[in-house]
């Protein structure tokens, strides 16, 4: 078994680095015309405080944009678990979603 | 991760909101999730404890990362369409080269170095003829899938190779006798470099007749820097945590604020068995005692420790400590041989479970307070909502009333020491799984 070092000093080494995973690549969902008279729902992942930061963005909308519809919802539970029910919801009752403020 | 679900499985255009510190994590998530375009903005952090006024601010401000108002990405976020060249600049098809190009040994070592290969210490260059004497104190293939790993629920697991785990062994310095123990840790799945804000490390105690075999400590200094077994693995299932999971790099695959020194090494240590007047741990988890396992526990951040278990107060004093600790991460009592006995004398438990036990009833805390910690809200009030027991009865707690901090499931006992005195200690953590060691070897 060669001991990995030539005549030169040169070592050769072998890689650390684990495999990558193959990424498919996802599409986006259509973006809206405006937001003029839609409907959009604002995503609490329950972490640090997130909610009162969201109260803070429908606030926004009220004073700038009185035309959005905005809902305030919580996520049904931890922010580390997925939650079919919630995005089932509002993809019947909504135009689009903000989610925040999430890692 | 969850606004990508949204955007591309519902179709609901979706934009999310995240502190400008997750900058870089964002951007790795997206594209590992195979939409490099999706749409997000960033506030400053924290968002935690500020006041209306103060997120107000944020919403009215600009984004710290692009100095563009924020809700002016979020609308745009919702209306802009998809360019759809983003794609594109991905490179989705990495394979990763077996060997590094030749150099000097100095070169080498700084090579890793500046790769964030290390934890910043000098390594042993994994050459062929060294990867080769690892690999042969195990009858698993090089070529083999060894597993699967990934830093935390947001990223993609990567995939290695038990050659792969033989070059990280390598590069702690470990002998190839403890191959067999550091390939179990590495087929666990568990990561050793978990990136949370909250900078966890990870801990591991090994059981059975490997223990010997290998000449781990399990006495005096057992978990400090005095035995080549224990810092060797240890360190080991750091290197290869943060390798075969794709890196762990501050601000881009590692957020924790503070760092945790007992990731160094990572908690590494044998059970006293010998001199344990209990059931071994790996035995209360279903294993024969001889069989040879490493236990697995995440989370390590909070520790307590005194000296004794006194006769007049020990039960104020334990209860003092259990209140003392995150009420998130559950207690594992490590507790020398000295105070392992004093604990049977002092309360009767002539097994560790009958402590948990106790310690379970013991570990109270009002309800308003326990519900007020941050972690709690995070993490275990939207699960008492959602219905989940037990969480959701003790919801129903008026705030002075007394609840149970934690579950008698969540609460270890592992015996450790060298019994140059009675000194022992909680370490606040969670307990993720015991896997075989024989498996491996």
């Amino acid at each position: 078994m060669a001991d990995g070092i030539n005549g030169a000093n040169r070592i050769s080494a072998l890689n650390p680095v684990g495999y990558a995973p193959k990424v498919t690549p996802k599409p986006m969902a259509p973006r809206l015309d405006s937001l003029d008279g839609k409907t959009i729902f604002l995503v609490d992942p329950r972490f640090d405080d997130s909610g009162l930061f969201l109260g803070q963005v429908r606030d926004w909308f009220t004073d700038h944009m009185p035309s959005v519809k905005t809902k305030l919802v919580e996520m049904s539970n931890v922010y580390t678990k997925d939650d079919p029910k919630t995005w089932e919801m509002i993809k019947a009752n909504g135009d689009g979603a903000i989610i925040g403020v999430g890692h | 991760m969850h606004a990508i679900a949204l955007d591309s499985k519902y179709g609901v255009p979706t934009v999310a909101i995240h502190t400008n510190v997750f900058e870089k994590a964002v951007q790795s998530v997206t594209r590992m999730h195979g939409m490099p375009e999706a749409r997000y903005t960033f506030v400053p952090q924290p968002v935690m404890g500020k006041t209306a006024a103060q997120l107000r601010a944020y919403v009215d401000g600009k984004s710290p990362i692009s100095g563009r108002p924020v809700m002016q990405e979020v609308i745009e976020g919702l209306t802009r369409p998809a360019e759809g060249d983003g794609l594109k600049e991905t490179k989705f098809e990495r394979s990763t080269p077996r060997l590094i190009d030749a150099d000097t040994d100095e070169n080498l070592q700084r090579l890793f170095l500046e790769n964030n290969w290390t934890d910043k210490l000098p390594i042993v260059l994994p050459t062929e003829k060294r990867v080769a004497e690892m690999l042969a104190h195990t009858s698993h293939k090089p070529a083999e899938i060894a597993g699967h790993i990934r830093s935390n629920q947001f990223r993609q697991h990567w995939e290695f190779t038990v050659e792969q785990v033989a070059v990280n062994a390598v590069m702690a310095g470990a002998s190839p006798e403890y191959f067999p123990v550091i390939l179990a840790l590495a087929a666990s799945g568990v990561s050793a470099r978990g990136s949370t804000t909250s900078s966890m490390a990870a801990m591991v105690v090994v059981n059975g007749p490997i223990r010997n075999e290998i000449a781990m400590n399990s006495g005096t200094g057992a978990m400090a820097p005095y035995n080549h077994a224990n810092a060797t693995i240890g360190r080991a299932y750091g290197l290869l945590s943060q390798n075969l999971q794709g890196g762990s790099i501050p601000g881009d695959s590692y957020m924790g604020s503070q760092g945790n020194g007992y990731a160094y090494g990572t908690v590494t240590f044998a059970e006293n068995e010998e001199r344990s007047p209990w059931m071994s741990f790996h035995v209360q988890h279903g294993f024969k005692a001889t069989d040879s396992t490493v236990s697995i526990f995440t989370g390590c951040r909070s520790t307590a420790f005194t000296l004794g278990v006194r006769e007049k107060y020990w039960r104020e004093h334990v209860r003092n400590m259990l209140r003392g600790m995150d009420a998130h991460s559950a207690p594992t009592f490590l507790l020398d041989p000295i105070a392992a006995r004093q604990y049977i004398d002092r309360g009767g438990f002539d097994t560790k479970e009958k402590l948990i036990q106790w310690v379970y009833e013991n570990a109270l805390m009002p309800a308003g307070e326990y519900w007020d910690y941050q972690l709690i809200q995070n993490y275990i009030y939207p699960r008492a909502t959602f219905g989940e027991e037990p969480y959701a009865s003790k919801l129903k707690a008026a705030p002075d009333e007394m609840i149970k901090m934690f579950k008698p499931d969540e609460i270890h006992v592992v015996v450790v020491g060298g019994e140059t005195n009675g000194y022992w200690r909680i370490m606040g953590c969670n307990y993720q799984k015991t896997v075989s060691v024989d498996e491996w070897r």
